[in-house]
């Protein structure tokens, strides 16, 4: 069963000075129901602009994008996003912020608040539901981030850097809950990182993206995401086949990275 | 990050310098501002305080210490160049008379006299008059002591200056204010929400903000009272035209202030428009909107003193007025130290108000 359909995007941002920035060109994939598809690529080489055009907060300059058999034309709640700075609204408390999806539209109320109850537990923030925003730390915010996204139960989950503003012990086991999550709920996601470990870890499937312009360079099937949760998560980075894949993706990326600073002169 | 480029320079600038919240006047009374030196706390355990803007803070200590040197200063001050007793007596007699005294005809013959002289010397002329004659009534310090002030105070609060009670003549001066802020608020907050919402509404209606927000209400009077005529409906129209602008700049602020990622993140959820507007610009424009306000009701309370020019007999700037023509100082002086310390009574409330109703002000991201 598809899910999402990306059949060769354009995406050409005018510069308002004059001039264009091509941030994708060609983008053709498509993902099964139920896949973990990581996006892997050095900065500006499109990450973000794909992830937006799948939200329907941008529309390509070419090319279609589909979810089931419906074009994307604007953001919507069958597709659900986690930012890298929570963007969570910081006048509302834990609970509010869950529940404000349902509540936009207009989810009978003691559903709504027993699936609150539910989320709280299932990202461990049981005690914080009263709590406000400011008073969380930075994971304590991304999980409240990703039980107000999973409130809406949406068919397609995307993450921008989720992590990525995260110290290293916090984002480890965030991606330990994400794993969980997609594991539990069965949710498509796709998911922007600028950590190979991470991308390798979390990707049931991984693209690796090269720059000017934007495009999908390099396709993995990935057998580790299956696995995160049985094993010990150190024990999984640490092992020969990890490792390996690891070294090949960031010689691939080095190398990307040498031919734009030779492209910048410097 | 680009999301942020383009939100309007100037209008923060303008809304912060006037409202900052760390050197708040009275701020030091705050229980975190550590009365109790010594007392272990990280910032007491600081080893380098010059420079640290942190470190430094309001101590209540001094504010007290500098209430009491201005005591002081009026005291002796007064005290060494006062009113003559005679010239005391005489204005006081002279209120009771409703008829000029004596000594305020000579004060008035100073005055000439002082101008006659100024003409006679650039004419090159010799004075044409002793200016000694008359200035034993009026010394160039004159102010009234304390004592003199405190009575004075005791008087209008009891008997009221023209058959006026003090308290009256606040309650007249705060609800000419409550209203201007309220009219203000109305037509000032839906228009600065359209214009930070729509391109033509912003276009259209810059010129004209950029063009009248500069504009010293004062300098309308003469307008105001050919179009509106003597009395409270000038005064309402000035203070209006005090805080419409603030507020309209304040909301055009606020609106802009929302990070693109909340509304991305409002639209994935579901959001309509009308309920990103109600649910999210809203609610996120709040701290702009206080902050506005807070600035509008200063300068509001400040034009209120000119807008109470505009041939009003009630409020407290038309009391202070009064009082000059009779030379009664004392009212004069009863009447600032009262807009004074209104003036601060309000800006305590509304931003005791601020942090009851917007606890999460200045910690979104
Ligand atoms: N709003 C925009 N206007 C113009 N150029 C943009 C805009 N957004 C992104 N770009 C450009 O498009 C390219 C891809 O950007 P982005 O999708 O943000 O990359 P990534 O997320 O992989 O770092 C970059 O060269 C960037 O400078
Ligand atoms: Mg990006």
């Amino acid at each position: 069963m598809k899910d999402l359909k990306v059949d060769s995007v354009d995406m050409v941002y005018r510069l308002p000075k004059g001039g264009s920035v091509q941030a994708l060109q060609d983008v053709s994939f498509e993902l099964d129901r139920g896949r973990l598809l990581t996006l892997l690529g050095p900065s500006g080489c499109g990450k973000t602009t794909l992830l937006n055009i799948l939200a329907g907060f941008l529309a390509p300059t070419a090319g279609t994008v589909l979810l089931g058999d419906a074009p994307i034309t604007g953001p919507g709640p069958d597709r659900g996003m986690v930012f890298q700075q929570g963007a969570l609204f910081e006048w509302l408390d834990v609970r509010k912020n869950i529940s404000f999806g349902p509540r936009m539209q207009r989810a009978p109320r003691a559903e709504t608040e027993r699936t609150v109850d539910e989320l709280l537990t299932t990202v461990g923030l049981q005690d914080f539901g009263e709590k406000r925003i400011y008073e969380l730390s930075g994971g304590m915010q991304q999980r409240v981030a990703l039980a107000r996204c999973l409130a809406n139960d949406p068919a397609v989950i995307l993450m921008d850097e989720p992590l990525g503003a995260l110290d290293a012990l916090t984002r480890e086991k965030m991606q330990g809950l994400v794993l969980k999550l997609w594991k539990e709920t069965g949710k498509t996601i796709v998911l922007v990182t600028h950590s190979v470990e991470e991308a390798l870890f979390l990707g049931d499937k991984l693209f690796v993206m090269a720059p000017r312009p934007g495009r999908i360079e390099y396709t993995y099937e990935l057998p580790f995401a299956e696995i995160g949760l049985d094993v010990e998560p150190r024990d999984l980075k640490a092992s020969p086949e990890f490792i390996e894949r690891r070294e090949e993706i960031l010689s691939l990326i080095w190398e990307m990275e040498e031919q734009i600073m030779g492209h910048d002169g410097g | 990050m680009s999301d942020n480029v383009g939100v309007g320079v100037h209008d923060q600038e303008t809304l912060e310098t006037a409202a900052d919240d760390e050197g708040g006047f009275l701020s030091g009374l705050r229980p975190a501002s550590g009365l109790l030196p010594g007392s272990g706390s990280p910032e007491d355990r600081k080893t380098v305080s010059f420079g640290d803007a942190a470190a430094v803070r309001s101590l209540p200590l001094w504010s007290l210490i500098a209430l009491i040197v201005l005591a002081a200063l009026w005291w002796a001050g007064t005290r060494a160049w006062g009113f003559p007793d005679d010239f005391r007596a005489a204005t006081a007699a002279a209120y009771e008379q409703k008829d000029p005294p004596e000594a305020l005809t000579d004060a008035k013959l100073l005055t000439e006299c002082r101008l006659a002289g100024i003409a006679a010397t650039e004419a090159g002329e010799p004075a044409p008059c002793n200016e000694d004659a008359y200035s034993q009534f009026l010394s160039p310090a004159a102010f009234p002591t304390p004592a003199d002030t405190w009575r004075g105070f005791n008087t209008l609060r009891t008997e009221g200056f023209k058959n006026i009670t003090l308290w009256e003549h606040a309650r007249t001066s705060l609800t000419r204010v409550g209203v201007g802020m309220l009219v203000g608020s109305l037509v000032g907050i839906p228009i600065g929400f359209a214009m930070g919402l729509s391109s033509r509404i912003r276009g259209f209606f810059d010129t004209p903000v950029e063009l009248l927000r500069p504009i010293p209400p004062l300098a309308l009077i003469p307008l105001f009272i050919l179009w509106f005529g003597i009395g409270n409906p000038s005064a309402f129209a000035l203070l209006i035209f005090a805080s419409v602008w603030i507020m309209i700049i304040s909301a055009r602020a606020g609106v802009r202030d929302i990070s693109l990622s909340k509304v991305r993140a409002a639209y994935s959820l579901g959001a309509s428009k009308r309920q990103i507007l109600f649910r999210l610009i809203v609610p996120n424009a709040l701290p702009e909107l206080f902050t506005g306000f807070r600035v509008a009701l200063g300068v509001s309370w400040g034009t209120l003193v000119a807008a109470e020019l505009v041939g009003t007999d009630t409020g407290l700037g038309s009391m202070i007025f009064q009082a000059r023509n009779f030379f009664r100082l004392d009212v004069v002086v009863v009447g600032i130290i009262v807009i004074s310390i209104i003036g601060v009574l309000l800006d305590l409330i509304v931003r005791m108000l601020e942090s009851v109703l917007i606890p999460w002000r200045g910690k979104g991201r």
